[in-house]
């Protein structure tokens, strides 16, 4: 029987005084009693509202039950025959739009917290299990999966373990796509990355990196090569800018040239040579996990003050709401209903300040949000030395333009069929590259679905 | 890891490095570049492709020694290995439907602009080609532009070799001579680029610049690579590099290209103090 008494159980963290000065995990991690105490509260429902909450369908309560029986490594084998990232999903993952959105305990009280006790699953099998992965005998097909992020791995993944021959294609000299150089190390640790990857290749998936598909390859030489089935996962692509004067000036980033300068290219290390601005005074235009991650990030690096630009409500900050409490936590100021008209600079085009204008909600958009309006004559100067443009990225056009007959929305994404099936024969695709910028769960599951299309398309021939 | 098959001095702040990427030679054409790091702490820097071998699988580079890593780049000898080498990267330059163009080169730019001239002037047109360096020390690919020009201009800033003068002075000679290009491409600094544009407009000869900005993945994702062309943003790696001249707004592109020089400063003087101290 369900333990109705103790209260969810929090989730040990950084003091955020402590955590704004570095870059270790924010979150620590459960304790074996802690994730004890909260696998007592899942009632174990016999209808599981919360497996179809998840993306991937992990079958959650059995993986709960065998946490109660104290069968840690049990709990990741129940939940790695859905996931193939367990410790990325449990940190990552806006459970609390998903599974814990469904969960039964969530009507009365506060809902299990599935996603921290899969973290800690996952956390224990990798600091307890020392058993590599071992390779499948191989069935001989060969299958290319372009792009190592979360979809692309997860499809190399799942085909890896049914015997295919999968090599990944990766544009960068590391693995990982967005998890490696999105998403900081202070939310997900480069190490557990570093390990999935690992893992793949354990499993036999030849990784390549520095290898930009659409330049040095083609699909279709891919095809000739004969790799039988090729998967896109290529990710969302060019950082979208405003459109404003002033977004050249120079201390204004993307968010993706921001985050990569910190993440993939080490910035927030001590002894890293990589170039970075130590700004002082820092906007950041939007309100998405990367505006709250290049937010946070540009705090570490140094900043007095950062300040999140946004046009909307706070109601309407799209960002997990664990990372704008935790943003918040830190110190980030919000200027929620404010909108960037122009950034403005020196005579040596050094950024001195961002003018903006203030919002009001107006009647609702066809996303059904109500419309920021601008309240005229409400334009405002912050002083400023770093912009950091966090409002979304448009498909990148080089695969698109090099692959003949692959057809594309009108505003670039990749149209793919429910199994992931493009307009090519035999080319899927899956992720951002298909729904543009979304989260590292659905290109999860994205890539499931697809190399599932791919295994029954081979089992028919 | 890709190995350097052959390292060469051109003149003391540039070198020329053969190196072994055969993917990459199979498919580079003039225009395009690739992106290295030296090591696995290392930045990501962009250089163009100066020329590719495909039988051999070879594509060598160009640089000039500026910074940390093209000074450590540069420490490296035949048989080492660069860490990470991607590409081919960006536009190739358009070569087609042109009968008469001016290749316009200066400094280290005319190692971008040598394959340029190479691949018109084999496909039969008639090239022109003006290249301008400080000084004689500094002179590059001589008798590589010569062997693939129909005409060729040196000059030099001092007047130590070739005529004195800059680069556009002999372009506006040309065309007051009454050539007549289809096109002109012009690859060096910002600031020659800029002028030659200048005084091209003023003919209404179409002319292409190659920008060579600041970049850190060159696929498109980081936006680091923006200038303004006709008033619009573009992205030099999937847009580019080659852009029309008479639209980019070089002033910006100038003060951008400024924007880390503290930070290179100090890393390139570091890099100098570590490979002394390597040495000593």
């Amino acid at each position: 029987m369900a333990n109705m008494k103790i209260p969810r159980t929090e989730m040990p963290q950084q003091d955020p005084k402590v955590r704004a000065g570095n870059f270790l995990e924010v979150a620590t991690g459960y304790t074996v009693q802690m994730a004890l105490d909260e696998a007592s509260r899942c009632l174990n429902c016999r209808h599981k509202p919360c497996v179809a909450g998840c993306p991937v369908n992990i079958e959650i309560p059995d993986f709960i039950k065998k946490i109660t029986e104290q069968d840690f490594e049990g709990a990741y084998q129940v939940i790695s025959k859905s996931s193939s990232l367990p410790a990325v999903c449990g940190r990552v993952c806006p459970q609390e739009s998903q599974c814990e959105a469904k969960c039964v305990r969530g009507i009365k009280t506060e809902p299990v917290a599935i996603g921290r006790l899969e973290r800690f699953a996952a956390d224990w099998h990798n600091a307890n299990t020392t058993e590599k992965a071992e390779k499948p005998v191989s069935n001989g097909h060969k299958v290319a999966v372009i792009g190592s992020g979360p979809a692309g791995l997860t499809c190399a993944g799942d085909l890896a373990k049914k015997g295919y021959e999968v090599t990944v294609f990766e544009a960068l000299h590391t693995a990982g796509g967005v998890l490696q150089y999105g998403i900081p190390e202070f939310r997900l640790p480069k190490d557990i990355v570093n390990k999935e990857v690992q893992n793949l290749i354990d499993l036999g998936v030849s990784v390549q990196t520095n290898m930009v598909i659409g330049r040095v390859l083609s699909i279709d030489e891919l095809q000739e090569m004969g790799f039988e089935a090729v998967f896109i996962g290529s990710g969302a692509g060019l950082p979208r800018f405003m459109n404003i004067p002033g977004e050249n000036l120079n201390g204004v980033y993307s968010a993706n040239e921001f985050l990569t300068r910190v993440n993939l290219m080490k910035a927030y290390k001590d002894d890293s040579t990589t170039p970075i601005m130590h700004a002082k005074h820092v906007a950041v235009v939007g309100g998405g996990n990367v505006a709250m991650d290049a937010a946070r990030s540009a705090l570490r690096l140094g900043a007095e003050e950062v300040t999140i630009v946004y046009r909307r409500s706070e109601n309407e900050l799209p960002a997990r709401a664990e990372e704008v409490h935790h943003a918040k936590e830190e110190g980030i100021v919000f200027r929620t209903l404010n909108n960037p008209v122009e950034i403005l600079g020196d005579e040596n085009d050094n950024v001195t300040g961002i003018k903006c204008i203030k919002m009001e909600l107006g009647e609702p958009d066809a996303s059904g949000r109500r419309r920021p309006v601008p309240v005229e004559g409400s334009e405002y100067v912050l002083p400023m030395d770093c912009v950091i443009i966090a409002i979304g990225t448009s498909p990148n056009p080089l695969i698109k333009s090099t692959t003949k007959g692959l057809d594309t929305q009108r505003w670039g994404g990749i149209i793919a069929d429910e199994d992931g099936l493009t307009s090519r024969e035999n080319v899927y695709a899956g992720g951002d590259a298909v729904t543009g910028a979304a989260t590292v769960i659905l290109a999860m599951g994205a890539g499931k679905k697809a190399a599932a299309a791919i295994d029954k398309a081979f089992s028919e021939k | 890891m890709y190995k350097i098959l052959k390292k060469e001095v051109l003149n003391p702040t540039v070198t020329k490095m053969v190196v072994d990427a055969p993917m990459i030679a199979k498919k580079a054409e003039p225009g395009q570049f690739i992106i290295l790091r030296t090591d696995e702490n290392g930045e990501r820097i962009p250089l163009t492709i100066a020329d590719y071998d495909r039988e051999n699988g070879t594509v060598t580079i160009i640089f000039q020694i500026v910074g940390a890593t093209t000074n450590q780049l540069n420490s490296f000898s035949e048989g080492d290995y660069i860490h990470d080498f991607v590409g081919p990267l960006g536009n190739a330059t358009e070569t087609d439907g042109l009968k008469k163009v001016a290749v316009v080169g200066g400094g280290v730019g005319c190692a971008i602009a040598y394959p340029v001239a190479k691949k018109l002037f084999d496909k039969g047109v008639e090239v022109h080609s003006v290249v301008g360096f400080r000084n004689k020390d500094l002179v590059i690919l001589e008798d590589e532009f010569k062997s693939h020009s129909t005409v060729f201009k040196m000059m030099t800033d001092d007047g130590s070799y070739g005529e004195k003068g800059l680069v556009t002075n002999a372009l506006q000679a040309l065309i007051e001579e009454g050539n007549t290009y289809d096109e002109v491409i012009t690859i060096g600094p910002l600031i020659m680029m800029k002028f030659v544009a200048k005084l091209t407009e003023k003919y209404g000869i179409k002319t292409v610049v190659s920008m060579n900005p600041i970049m850190i993945d060159g696929t498109g994702m980081c936006g680091g690579c923006r200038l303004t062309v006709g008033g619009e943003t573009k992205f030099a790696c999937v847009d580019g590099p080659d852009f029309d001249g008479h639209k980019v707004d070089f002033d910006e592109a100038i003060k951008r290209g400024r924007f880390y020089h503290e930070f290179e400063r100090h890393a390139y003087e570091e890099s100098c103090n570590l490979l002394n101290k390597e040495v000593k």
